[in-house]
């Protein structure tokens, strides 16, 4: 199994009220940006990155949000470039860059870029990016899923076929199309694709047999789309195991229980991820599939009145502060109920993440170690080292008893099918005495 | 009394329209949300008018036609979807974005018409003031946006009240072709002022609420400079839909102005 390290990298400073009055992160003005602190985080989180290196990780992990203090990620490939010339060993993950508001070409040749200073460390990932993403960087989202197939099958033949040559596509179009720049992986760098359990998504991604790399989700839906992958799987001819799947979990460990507890709440700090985008944010026009908008509208539909709640919204900066910091506070306990946040000393926390290995059975598994809000840097840094040292070395030992195959152990999709042509089983079993 | 669908083959795809009432035919092209439903409005007219309504690719009804990526597009369409029908020249009344439509297509030939209505349309840019984001708002809150009291017109509860999945389904339709048509620049086209010039002795008549949240109000005045003796009509404590808020002013306006 690889085990990894992620942060979102936030703007630590930002005050929450300023996030509660917006109802969301995404959209709170710039004016609260101040870039020397900017710098001090930037430097941060690169160094918590090299550290995890030293600790055993073997994978750091990098994500890419625009117009956003949750992440001061925007330009993610400018701190995986420097990763890659500050680490030796790890794999540099982007999960993902955002295709649709992307040059492909250009990021063809970053890619490539980063892929050879690191010496073939790259594992490119695509997203199609929030709904808010299409909104701060201007592109329709109506036409997202076309894009991000178009420009996807374009990277794939800027980095292996031999240019120049012409390219005139629906979206895209390009005259010229010969990069000096080319993976140092041949033909193409390693992919995994990060995802919120999207049934589109899973599919595509079986089809190409990339790894699927479940973001932070509950369990029970991870294990329905696992299967879907699977069973996607098995229609295209080869049998899933643990390198097609990826999990992302959210993990804090201090040296006692007591602190670890106090360090957890900072998961939830402005109202935690739901908060990162209104819902006119995260969908606007045309960003969903009509399967996925028929999805929604039945599970917003209030049964007792028949309306759907994302018809429309309201929002106050008058709204009470504290009382909503109340409410997201009081749902800390249910996410620790449902292993959304593991909290705890390495010794307790050991238990909990056997359970979700053995549950959902992960060959890339990415510890979303805490960060940011009210977390000291000391503290980050502690949490990792004790993750290192003591948490990793138990998990490396079940990840063997329990064949949790990684994708250098076992080439994804490369596993055969058994003989009766009838996939065998990708998960285990949800055990509720565990939760 | 109600009107009756029919359907059309343009250009290998199909077309679905509304059609009701009896006398000269008026085209009526929809707005940005879709067909709402049979107005008050379209009453009163289809006891005069044979109402030919099309419902636009892709907003729920008539199947997405892949290669309809902008508003000249979409104009273009029509244009040979009247042709083919032996329609022209044909009176139109476009609303909101209906109203671009019917605008593009009088600049792709003025011919085709004999009177042209548009009420509140996009299209051009305001000369002051920003178009409302229909892409990144929720559609009630954009329809009671689009009144200047969303409370004091009966007719819009009736039309868009109690919205179940189907209807916001429908909506998430409406909105998504409305942004394959007009993302950006958003809800205008910054030729269409200047090739409007070019339409010559086309009766028209430009119908707007004072108090429009959606577009400012002030963009009939540049609808009205572009095309060559264009009427403008301007309602008080009226929103982005007269028809609705207004209907009875705004009947009589157009009624009379048809006539002539």
């Amino acid at each position: 199994m690889h085990i990894g390290t992620f942060t979102e990298r936030p703007y630590a400073s930002l005050a929450e009220n300023e996030v509660y009055r917006n109802a969301s992160f995404f959209g709170v003005s710039n004016k609260h940006f101040d870039p020397k602190t900017g710098a001090d985080l930037y430097h941060r989180y690169l160094d918590q990155n090299v550290a995890a290196e030293a600790l055993g990780f073997d994978v750091i992990m990098l994500n890419e949000h625009h117009a956003n203090p949750f992440t001061m990620g925007a330009v993610m490939d400018v701190e995986a470039a420097i990763l890659a010339a500050r680490t030796n060993r790890v794999k540099i993950a982007l999960m993902g860059n955002p295709l649709p508001i992307t040059d492909p070409l250009r990021l063809a040749e970053e890619l490539a870029t980063i892929d050879m200073i690191s010496r073939g460390r790259l594992v490119a990932g695509w997203v199609r990016g929030a709904g808010s993403e299409q909104i701060a960087n201007n592109v329709n989202p109506a036409y997202n899923r076309e894009r991000f197939n178009e420009a996807h099958d374009f990277i794939q033949q800027a980095w292996t076929r031999p240019g120049p040559w012409r390219y005139e596509g629906k979206h895209y179009h390009y005259r010229h199309v010969n990069p000096w720049q080319k993976p140092y992986q041949q033909p193409v760098p390693e992919c995994w694709i990060p995802g919120l359990v999207s049934p589109e998504t899973v599919i595509w991604c079986a089809q190409h047999r990339y790894p699927y790399l479940a973001l932070a989700t509950f369990l029970e839906p991870t294990m329905e789309m696992w299967d879907m992958y699977a069973d996607e799987a098995e229609r295209q001819g080869y049998q899933a195991g643990p390198e097609n799947f990826g999990y992302l979990q959210k993990i804090v460990v201090a040296e006692t229980e007591e602190k670890a507890q106090e360090l957890g709440r900072a998961w939830l700090y402005g109202g935690g991820q739901p908060a990162f985008a209104r819902p006119e944010w995260m969908f606007p026009s045309g960003y969903n599939t009509k399967a996925a908008t028929a999805r929604l509208a039945k599970a917003f539909t209030n049964p007792e009145t028949g309306d759907v709640a994302l018809a429309s919204a309201t929002y106050s900066e008058n709204i009470d502060v504290e009382a909503a910091r109340r409410a997201t506070q009081a749902t800390y306990q249910g996410f620790q109920d449902s292993n959304q946040f593991i909290v705890g000393t390495p010794k307790s926390v050991l238990p909990k993440l056997r359970h979700v290995m053995e549950t959902i059975r992960p060959g890339i598994f990415i510890c979303w170690h805490i960060e940011g809000g009210t977390v000291s840097q000391e503290d980050a840094m502690t949490s990792l080292r004790l993750l290192g040292t003591q948490v990793l070395p138990e998990m490396r030992k079940y990840a063997k008893e329990l064949g949790l195959t990684s994708p250098d152990e076992v080439k994804p999709g490369s596993r055969p099918l058994p003989a009766s042509g009838k996939r065998l089983p990708v998960v285990g079993k949800i055990n509720r005495a565990a939760e | 009394m109600a009107a009756s669908e029919k359907s059309a083959q343009v250009g290998g795809a199909t077309l679905k329209y509304l059609e009701g009432g009896s006398g000269a035919p008026l085209l009526v092209l929809h707005g940005e949300l879709g067909f709402p439903g049979w107005t008050d409005a379209y009453e009163s007219l289809s006891k005069t008018r044979k109402l030919i309504i099309p419902l636009h690719p892709g907003f729920g009804v008539s199947d997405r036609i892949d290669w309809i990526m902008n508003m000249r597009d979409q104009a273009c369409f029509y244009t040979r979807f009247l042709q083919e029908q032996a329609l022209t020249p044909i009176d139109v009344l476009g609303f909101s974005l209906g109203g671009w439509i019917a605008a593009e297509m009088a600049v792709n030939n003025a011919g085709q018409f004999r009177h042209m209505a548009l009420a509140a349309p996009f299209g051009i840019r305001p000369p002051s003031g920003e178009i409302r984001d229909l892409f990144a708002t929720p559609t009630q809150n954009y329809i009671d946006a689009s009144m200047f009291d969303p409370v004091g017109a009966p007719e819009l509860s009736k039309l868009y009240g109690a919205p179940g999945p189907k209807q916001y389904e429908m909506w998430e339709d409406a909105r998504a072709e409305s942004a394959r048509l007009a993302w950006a620049p958003y809800m205008f086209n910054p030729s269409l002022p200047h090739l409007l010039g070019g339409v010559k002795g086309l009766p028209t008549l430009v119908l707007w609420g004072k108090d429009d949240r959606i577009i400012p109000a002030g963009t009939a005045d540049v609808f009205a400079t572009a095309i060559a003796g264009a009427k403008v009509e301007m309602f008080d404590k009226c929103g982005h839909m007269p028809e609705i808020e207004k209907k009875d002013q705004f009947l009589a306006t157009l009624t009379a102005f048809l006539a002539q």
